[in-house]
């Protein structure tokens, strides 16, 4: 049972990943992969909230490995944010490299917290 | 592409012989027009794309599971198995941009089953976050810094030395290629290829 809600999770976050980073990258020219980082913030915001209703708000386990370790996981990515950084830095880009360092894990970390704290707070 | 190094003396491809490698790794540069379509136009054009991401996507999240589920931590501990997935994640997807880049550009399904599905739902960018964020909630603030950012170096280090071991392997091929090209006495112009 655990498998498949892994599974479908999995197979619901990449391709959801894929269309975001579609909408974005075609409505901005800037160097920044802003699909990337829009992703795995919104990603980091989602399982804030979900990890917090299942460890503070007694929601059943099995609603954290379809959405946090299914969907979550595969909306997210670190291998693309690490590629693309490692990209920016040997393009030149030094900037916009240590830009996009800055904002993953600033918003991400703000988001996961944010998402933790406000289910916490609502139930 | 390897022709961009220029003369045939045999010397390593220099850096900007790969420029031409994109920097967003899960949507190729050619692929964006498309989508002014809208949402509805790129599901319709490209669903078998998306059918291979997802299918890549469930493959990558379920290892992951697995190798977190052996390898369990606590809110106090170091979480060694998001970092090994991530760090392993990360230099998987380097080599195989180059690869797919240099060696093979012209196959379909590679890049979104094996980069945007397989690898993507392999490594994760919510977990560290949230590892992050439990390590802090637990008062291990300083372990929580040295995971935030050893996992962030690391993973730009796996990236590069991915990236670095597959143009060893494009230098060699085009370097095999060019000796067999002078061997047969066609040219330059012989080695075309493609």
């Amino acid at each position: 049972m655990t498998v498949v809600l892994v599974l479908v999770g999995g197979a619901v976050g990449a391709p959801l990943r894929y269309l975001t980073d579609l909408f974005v990258q075609s409505r901005h020219d800037s160097v920044l992969p802003w699909g990337t980082v829009i992703v795995n913030v919104a990603g980091s915001l989602i399982l804030g909230a979900t990890a917090s209703a299942v460890v503070n708000s007694g929601a059943h386990s099995w609603l954290l490995t379809l959405v946090g370790t299914g969907f979550c996981g595969a909306l997210t990515t670190f291998s693309t944010f690490g590629f693309e950084t490692v990209r920016l830095l040997e393009k030149g880009s030094w900037v916009e490299a240590l830009l996009n360092v800055t904002l993953s894990l600033a918003a991400g970390m703000l988001a996961v917290l944010a998402g933790w704290a406000l289910v916490s707070a609502m139930w | 592409m390897a022709d961009a190094s220029g003369d045939d003396d045999g010397t390593p491809m220099p850096w900007p012989a790969h420029l031409d490698l994109p920097v967003d790794s899960d949507v190729p540069e050619g692929a964006r027009p498309v989508v002014h379509q809208g949402a509805a136009g790129a599901l319709r054009e490209r669903w078998d794309i998306l059918l291979a991401i997802a299918a890549g996507g469930a493959l990558g999240s379920l290892a992951r599971w697995a190798v977190s589920r052996g390898w369990d931590h606590t809110a106090r501990q170091m979480p060694w198995s998001t970092w090994v997935e991530n760090v392993t994640g990360a230099f998987a997807l380097g080599l195989l941009m180059v690869l797919i880049v240099d060696l093979w550009p012209r196959t379909r399904y590679l890049r979104p089953f094996l980069g945007v599905g397989l690898l993507g739902g392999y490594t994760t960018f919510s977990t560290y976050m949230l590892d992050t964020r439990l390590l802090l909630a637990a008062g291990e603030v300083p372990m929580a810094f040295v995971y935030l950012f050893g996992t962030l170096l690391t993973g730009l280090l796996a990236v590069w030395i991915g990236m670095m071991s597959a143009r060893g392997v494009v230098s060699a091929a085009a370097q095999r290629a060019r000796g067999s090209g002078r061997r047969s006495g066609s040219g330059p112009k012989g080695r075309a290829g493609r």
